[in-house]
């Protein structure tokens, strides 16, 4: 999901509502349609799953759901809090690690217009390969049992949009605003720190929000090959085939609590870097 | 001071670009210009689309560099001026930094010069009261109107005291009467500076008005064909429009215009 | 909008067609290089025609099990995928990624299709969008690899399973894209179209539409890889025995007494995913042409 520029980041709800309902007001307008989506959707389901389904278990209603999820929090066959705790962490360990280099690299190749033409395009065609299939083999270099391996894993998946974001970021800049610190006699440096790190934060960010999905992604399809069992991807697994599927779902449920968590992090640490950016602002097309 | 009031500020002589593709030619903007510029003078360029009047600007300011030729701007070359940080440039476009404020985006060229906080400050408080948007120092660009926002680009090309102002194009995309009050604004900001301008239109009234000379060019090779003493009272004012003076420019800038003019069939699409 | 000639350093494009290929050959060698020097340096002992190099270093990942010689993977691919079949490797993981493609293709258009019409629905209607979009998004968090044995219990286990799981990673970002999209055109286009009076059916076919193809294809270069990642996943707990997939799976437990089996397959998938993408680049290039590419990355 990389190409798709900041301008696509987020469509969140938006806080650009009609302006004479006041800040309550706007809020009310912003999230009340999702909210009673929300409603409606559990709603059904849970009336749907208790009357109407032919195989109950498949689509627990989402009472028996939350019920499990109290169950089966804290030990037991399905210990969900804990595997919810480690996979959460073999998340965020790839994708610190997969930023971590993603921006390296970025940087050391934003530094060379050659050397950006050269590996943006090969960074681009290797982000077009399925990288889950490379999970085995992870695992058998970082150890199967180990959490590294499931980081790395998760680490490369987050590695591609990091770096060919922020490579863009830093280096499509405005010809003019480059011509004016030119005007100044300004150093690389002070380019570097004035105007294309403040441009690419906005590629960054984006670049995170679809990184921190794909971090949960590269974690959970590295414990599918195999390693500890107190892990989101194994109870899902082990759950379904037991057909306890309360279960399962409430381990969905946790991962995708996961995810949203990560992305609303990003969220928050957008609205502070880059709060003056159209994607922040809501502002729509004038 | 009064000595150097005659100093020539900028000497183009034989400036030729052209521009290549593939070791070819493919573009011949500008031939033979011959050029001087006196300090305190007000000078338009103008003349009709891919004259070379923007790269002229460019060469002058040493954002690109001349095929031929050499320019010196206070007896200095191009580069060294630059480096000197003797130029203040304004774009068609604001070119402000979104992530900036008013006040940080004017005080721009100040940390780059490695001033002081407290210089910083009042340097950039100085400059938003010329341009009068002292209330709107905190806002961000994206809250101004356009004209605003390139009043800040002004003001921020002035922070250094440049000894010369390169403007291209600067109010091209301005309604016609903000782009009028913009003017006075702009010769208002110049009588008080003294500095040098040297600026790029396509409107012939606009160039007449605010000039104390009118380079006139014609395009394919762009050259200078005309040079026009615009010989109106300063300071100018809205009463400058309505003299019979003011138009008799506007009309012999109008024919220098035409005369340049090699023959309709020979325009070529953009 | 008067603007001198840009400096002509832009790239000529035969000039830079031959240049990008050469680069990515250039970055296949010094991958190959950087592949067998790490063995050369840290590797096994290297045995051949009676000779024998001991590397001086010693890396894990570098031993012949966890990183086989680049001529044993393809080596592997010229004989027998297992014992008393005819089938070499290399034609079996051919067959393979020609069956996962077809799965992954048919998930791809019912993905883009849904995320089109999602994206129309929600460009239509603000009310709509602000119910269902902040769901879309969640829905991107719930992995999609925790769902696909789900998936298979309710479809059954078969072709259908891995088509919705593919279907369910194309169309997200799709719809993404197109909500952008569809809103790119000019305003002053609409307003045009305002004043002829038509109809917003007639608007979205003839602006919209046609305004937002940049930014689908954008979208569809990155489904393009998510449609065969979902196939590839899905092929497990679907229980689908032709496909890329489930070779994956076989050759993970058989890693131990044939690494390079493995390799291979990683390196079919590898080859699939960039030819899909290259496909919809194509049909971009075709699409678009003609057009400045200023959106197109």
């Amino acid at each position: 999901m990389t190409s798709v520029a900041p301008s696509v980041g987020v469509p969140l709800p938006s806080p650009l509502g009609r302006q004479r309902t006041g800040r309550f007001g706007r809020a009310l307008s912003d999230y009340l349609p999702a909210l009673v989506a929300f409603v409606a959707i559990v709603a059904i389901w849970e009336f749907a799953a208790s009357r109407l389904q032919t195989r109950p278990y498949v689509m627990p209603p989402p009472s028996a759901i939350i019920n499990a999820l109290v169950e089966n929090w804290s030990g037991g066959r399905w210990p969900l809090f804990a595997s919810a705790q480690h996979t959460f962490i073999e998340a965020l360990g790839g994708l610190v690690i997969g930023t971590v280099i993603g921006l390296v690299v970025a940087f050391a190749v934003s530094r060379w217009a050659s050397a950006r033409d050269a590996v943006l395009p090969v960074a681009v065609a290797a982000n077009a390969i399925p990288i889950i299939a490379i999970a085995p083999i992870i695992n058998n270099w970082f150890g199967v049992l180990e959490p590294l391996s499931k980081m790395m894993m998760a680490a490369l998946l987050v590695f591609f949009p990091v770096m060919i974001n922020v490579t863009r970021g830093l280096t499509q800049v405005e010809p003019a605003a480059l011509e004016l610190m030119r005007s100044y006699a300004a150093s690389e440096g002070e380019i570097l720190r004035k105007v294309r790190i403040p441009n690419a934060l906005p590629f960054f960010l984006t670049a995170l929000k679809v990184g921190a999905t794909l971090s949960l992604i590269g974690a959970i399809v590295g414990e599918y090959f195999g390693g500890s069992s107190e892990v989101v991807g194994r109870i899902v697994v082990q759950s379904a085939s037991a057909l306890r599927f309360d279960v399962t779902w409430a381990a969905i449920l946790l991962g995708a609590a996961a995810g949203i968590v990560f992305y609303l992090a990003i969220v928050v640490i957008e609205r502070v870097l880059i709060p003056w950016h159209p994607s922040v602002r809501g502002e729509e097309r004038q | 001071m009064t000595s150097r009031q005659n100093d020539v500020v900028v000497r183009a002589s034989g400036v030729d670009k052209s521009f290549m593709r593939d070791g070819q030619v493919v573009t011949t903007a500008l031939s033979g210009i011959d050029l001087e510029i006196r300090r305190g003078e007000f000078i338009s360029l103008i003349g009709p689309s891919g004259c070379g009047k923007s790269t002229l600007l460019r060469v002058i300011g040493d954002l690109t560099a001349p095929s031929a030729g050499s320019i010196s701007v206070n007896g200095k070359p191009a580069r060294q001026a630059r480096r000197d940080r003797d130029y203040g440039i304004v774009f068609q476009a604001p070119v402000l930094f979104d992530w900036r404020t008013v006040e940080d985006n004017v005080r721009l060229p100040l940390e780059l010069l490695g001033q002081s906080r407290a210089q910083r400050d009042g340097r950039a408080d100085e400059m938003l009261a010329l341009v009068e948007l002292t209330d709107f120092a905190g806002h961000h660009p994206y809250q101004l109107s356009g004209g605003m926002q390139q009043r800040v680009a002004i003001a921020r090309a002035l922070a250094l005291e440049p000894s010369l102002l390169l403007m291209d194009e600067p109010f091209g995309a301005l309604d016609e009467m903000t782009r009028e009050r913009m003017n006075s604004e702009l010769l208002r900001i110049w009588q008080k500076t003294g500095t040098t301008v040297i600026f790029v239109t396509h409107s012939i009234p606009e160039a007449v008005f605010l000039s104390t000379r009118v380079v006139v060019m014609s395009a394919r090779p762009g050259r200078v064909t005309d040079v026009i003493e615009t010989d109106l009272p300063q300071p100018r004012s809205d009463q400058t429009r309505e003299e019979p003076r003011y138009f008799e420019r506007i009309t012999q800038v109008r024919e220098a215009l035409r005369a340049g003019e090699p023959s309709r069939s020979s325009e070529m699409p953009p | 909008m008067h603007r001198s000639p840009r400096p002509a350093t832009d790239d000529a494009p035969a000039h830079g067609r031959a240049r990008r290929i050469l680069t990515f050959v250039a970055f296949f060698l010094a991958l190959l290089v950087l592949w067998e020097g790490a063995k050369l340096l840290g590797g096994d002992p290297w045995r051949y025609f009676g000779m024998v190099w001991r590397p001086p270093l010693h890396f894990s990942f570098a031993s012949d099990l966890n990183l086989p010689h680049v001529w044993d993977v393809l080596g592997a691919m010229l004989r027998p995928v297992q014992r008393g079949t005819d089938q070499s490797l290399g034609a079996y993981l051919v067959g393979a990624s020609a069956y996962t493609w077809r799965e992954a293709a048919i998930g791809f258009v019912a993905g883009a299709m849904l995320g089109i019409s999602l994206a129309a629905a929600f460009v239509h209607s603000r009310l709509l969008e602000r119910a269902f979009v902040p769901y879309v998004i969640a829905s991107q968090t719930v992995p999609i690899v925790a769902l696909a044995p789900m998936v298979v219990f309710a479809f059954g286990q078969d072709v259908t399973s891995v088509v919705i799981i593919a279907t369910y990673l194309t169309f997200f970002p799709v719809t993404i894209a197109m909500i952008v999209g569809l809103r790119s055109p000019d305003p002053r286009a609409l307003e045009l179209m305002r004043s002829y009076a038509a109809s917003s059916w007639s608007v979205f076919w003839k602006v919209r539409m046609p305004a937002s193809l940049p930014y689908l294809f954008t979208a569809l270069k990155i489904s393009a890889t998510a449609s065969i990642v979902g196939a590839i996943i899905g092929e497990g707990p679907g229980g689908i025995p032709d496909g890329l997939g489930r070779a994956i799976i076989n050759f993970n437990q058989q890693y131990v007494s044939g690494p390079e089996k493995l390799w291979a397959a990683v390196v079919a998938s590898a080859v699939l995913g960039i030819v899909f993408f290259v496909l919809i680049r194509f049909a971009e290039a075709f699409t678009l042409k003609g057009r400045p590419d200023a959106v197109i990355a």
